[in-house]
Order: structure tokens, then C-alpha cells, then sequence
């Protein structure tokens, strides 16, 4: 694992994502550039495209954050997660020719009735991205290996438990265990 | 709000990690429509894959890749935020409100423009049909009140989001919002609410499909 990602890399990194959301700042994109590309590339090429291939995602991906940067919330989502699901459903609408419906970090989502009491449940952005950080790194390594291969793969949970030689309910119950705790790392109650 | 049935948390890291199909991954869209609870999971679960990104071993750009980049970005123009999905005709009387993410499915090319009659007092309309045989792997049912959903097999998971009035089966009573993950080889026999029709999106697994150079291009041609 790679070291854990410190506080000033985070501001540092959604800053450049403003900058060039309000000014088109081509340096700032570079920074961007810089950090992101060879990650999206390493990220495609674990989940098993060609080099070739991932090369060309991982610059699309990076168009993408160009012509999208005005739409980034910061107050929605840290940066790392916003290139993220960007690069999700790129790759999905390239490699599987599908669209993803998404509830849509990446486009600025549409506001949706939430009739929940405001505020005290909610987690703010970057507390978020820091608590899940924390939780991923403090997870037993069965549980672990389920979330990863789940983001790693393109497969759902029936095809990993096939992978780990599993019963699927074993799968599952890890899962839903991971789930807890990053729930509880969040401050969430159980339902 | 009444949403008392949730996807498992496997579906939802599925689907925050992009590997669930386009069919099932409608449901769960839909659903979170609703459902502000499964949306700060999905938020969380979009974060665990932002430090997954950051931690992933960097494998090193083309030469030249960011160079390349730069000089492409005058012409890219930003993005402007995406218009509303149109709204549902009105012909398929949807007399409720659609997820957003249903009706950017219901506009669709490939999508039933219709109503279908497949059964006593039972109506369809196909929304995704894959590039190969196996059936549709998203469609919209609307049961008459009282009546059984019809009977249907299904080799992976199937998943059910209520759009509008509800059914009971043997896992309990299902209203708007609330999702059912059906595991295959269950006897699923829902019944319709009384009093009006049952409006339900039934998904299932992407069907297995042939990869490569012929098997894939061969089958998308005769597949259909």
C-alpha cells in the first residue's frame, strides 16, 4: 500500500480542481495531470485493460475533468472521489458500451427530496474522504480483499466469490461487515 | 417516506464500483431517488473508491501524453450542466413520479415505446434488451390490482424497485422506494396490491456474454 494520503496533498489537489473550474488554469490542470493520469491508468490496467487502452481512458478521463471542472461540488465530494466516478463510467461506457445511471456525483446531482432532520447525521466532504481512508486501512484483510476486489475487478459479488473460492454468503456477510465499519467510522447508525 | 427495503450492501458496493449491469444499476439509481440513506452509502462508497485511487500503484503516461493534452484543451469546451431526462410520454401513463435516472432509460433508443399485454392483467415494456440472447435484462411490469406477478426464471440475481401502488410476497410488503433482491431458483410469486395497479422495474444480471476479436462481433450480429 501507498502511503496514506496527508491533509495539504487533499486541499492542495481540490484546489487545483477550482482553479481550473474558474479560471481554465492550464497549470493547475497539469498538477492535475500530474497526480491523476498515472493513477486512472494503474487503477484500468488492475482491472485488466491493455496498457494501450488505459493509456487512452486515463487521457480521457483527464479531458473529461477539463470540460467538467465547473460542475465539481466540492461541497459534495472530495477530488479523489469526483475523478474517481468519473473514470468509472467512462470505463463502463467504453468497455462495456453501457451508460451508468448514477444519482450523479459527476454531473452536479439534481437535488433530491431528503427529508431527514439537516446536518447532524450528515458527515461533511473531506471528513468523509478522511473517515473512509481510515476505516479501508483498519479493516481485517478478509474483509479487505472483498471491497478491493470489488473495485479492482469488474465483477460483482457472485463472480468474487467464484475468484476466492467462496461460498457466496460468506462473500456477502464480508461485505456487509466492511460496511458496518466504515458505517461506524462515519457515525452512521445501523438501520 | 416509506422505504423500509434497501439493496444489500453487496449490491451497493457494486454498484459504487461500477460492476453491477446497466439493468441492475437502474435499480439502484432508482431507489436512491428515494432513498437519502442509501445515498450517503453510495457517497461513501464512491469515497472508498477515490482512496483506492490514490493508493493504486501510478503507472507511468506515454512521453509526451501530457503535452499532447495541453494543446487539445482550448478546443474543449466546458461542460454545461446536463438538461433534466425528457419526461415520460404520457401515453405509457406513468401517474407518478419517475427516478431521473427511469426516465433517461424510457428515452433511450432500444427502449419499448408501449405497453405490452403478456399476460392476464399483467403489462410490459422491455427497457434494456442485450446485445445477446437471454431475454431483456430490464423491464417495467404493471400489475392489475390483485393480480399475480407472472412466473419467470432467472439465473443470477433479479432485483425489483416499486415505481408506484405495492405487492406482498413471502418477504413482506414492498410500497414506492423499496427494492427486493430476488437470489435465483426463489419461488417469487408477488401479488398486486388492491385498489390500483402495481408499477414495478424488474432487472436481472447482465447475461453472460462471448468476449474477443470473433466470438463477440458474431455474436452481436446474430445474437438478436
Amino acid at each position: 500500500m501507498v502511503g496514506v494520503m496527508v491533509e495539504d496533498e487533499r486541499a492542495a489537489l481540490a484546489g487545483h480542481l477550482m482553479a481550473v473550474a474558474e479560471r481554465r488554469d492550464k497549470a493547475a490542470f497539469a498538477a492535475l495531470f500530474a497526480f491523476y493520469a498515472p493513477r486512472v491508468k494503474g487503477y484500468l490496467i488492475r482491472q485488466g485493460c491493455q496498457a494501450a487502452q488505459a493509456e487512452d481512458l486515463a487521457q480521457e478521463v483527464m479531458a473529461a475533468v477539463w470540460r467538467k471542472a465547473g460542475l465539481y461540488d466540492p461541497a459534495k465530494a472530495e477530488a479523489s472521489t469526483w475523478v474517481f466516478t468519473i473514470a468509472r463510467n467512462l470505463r463502463i461506457d467504453a468497455i462495456r458500451r453501457e451508460r451508468y445511471p448514477q444519482v450523479g456525483l459527476e454531473d452536479g446531482a439534481r437535488e433530491l427530496p431528503d427529508d431527514r432532520p439537516t446536518a447532524d447525521d450528515m458527515v461533511a466532504t473531506g471528513q468523509r474522504a478522511k473517515l473512509v481512508q481510515r476505516a479501508i486501512a483498519t479493516l481485517p484483510p478478509d474483509q479487505a480483499e472483498v471491497i478491493r476486489q470489488s473495485f479492482f475487478q469488474d465483477k460483482a459479488h457472485t463472480a468474487i466469490a467464484e475468484d476466492l473460492g467462496l461460498p457466496l454468503g460468506t462473500v456477502k456477510s464480508r461485505m456487509r461487515l466492511a460496511m458496518i465499519k466504515i458505517r461506524a467510522a462515519l457515525g452512521e447508525q445501523e438501520p | 417516506m416509506s422505504v423500509t427495503h434497501h439493496p444489500s450492501d453487496a449490491v451497493l458496493i457494486a454498484y459504487g464500483a461500477g460492476s453491477l449491469g446497466e439493468g441492475l444499476a437502474l435499480v439502484v439509481a432508482g431507489h436512491l431517488a428515494s432513498c437519502p440513506r442509501c445515498r450517503d452509502q453510495v457517497a461513501s462508497l464512491e469515497a472508498v473508491g477515490g482512496t483506492l485511487l490514490d493508493e493504486v500503484a501510478p503507472e507511468a503516461m506515454d512521453p509526451g501524453a501530457l503535452d499532447a493534452i495541453l494543446a487539445r484543451l482550448d478546443g474543449l469546451p466546458a461542460d454545461a450542466p446536463p438538461p433534466p431526462p425528457p419526461a415520460a410520454p404520457a401515453s405509457l401513463k406513468l401517474d407518478f413520479d419517475v427516478p431521473p435516472a427511469l426516465s433517461a432509460s424510457l428515452a433511450a433508443p432500444g427502449a419499448d415505446t408501449a405497453w405490452r399485454v403478456v399476460g392476464p392483467g399483467v403489462r410490459q415494456l422491455v427497457l434494456h434488451r442485450p446485445r445477446v440472447p437471454g431475454g431483456p435484462t430490464a423491464m417495467l411490469l404493471r400489475i392489475a390490482p390483485g393480480r399475480k406477478m407472472p412466473d419467470h426464471g432467472h439465473r443470477g440475481l433479479e432485483m425489483t424497485l416499486v415505481l408506484d401502488g405495492g405487492y406482498t410476497d413471502a418477504m413482506g410488503h414492498f410500497v414506492a422506494g423499496d427494492v427486493a433482491e430476488v437470489e435465483p431458483d426463489t419461488d417469487h410469486r408477488p401479488i398486486a396490491d388492491k385498489g390500483r395497479d402495481c408499477v414495478c422495474l424488474v432487472a436481472v444480471d447482465a447475461p453472460i456474454e462471448f468476449r474477443g476479436p470473433i466470438l463477440g462481433p458474431l455474436q452481436r450480429m446474430f445474437g438478436r
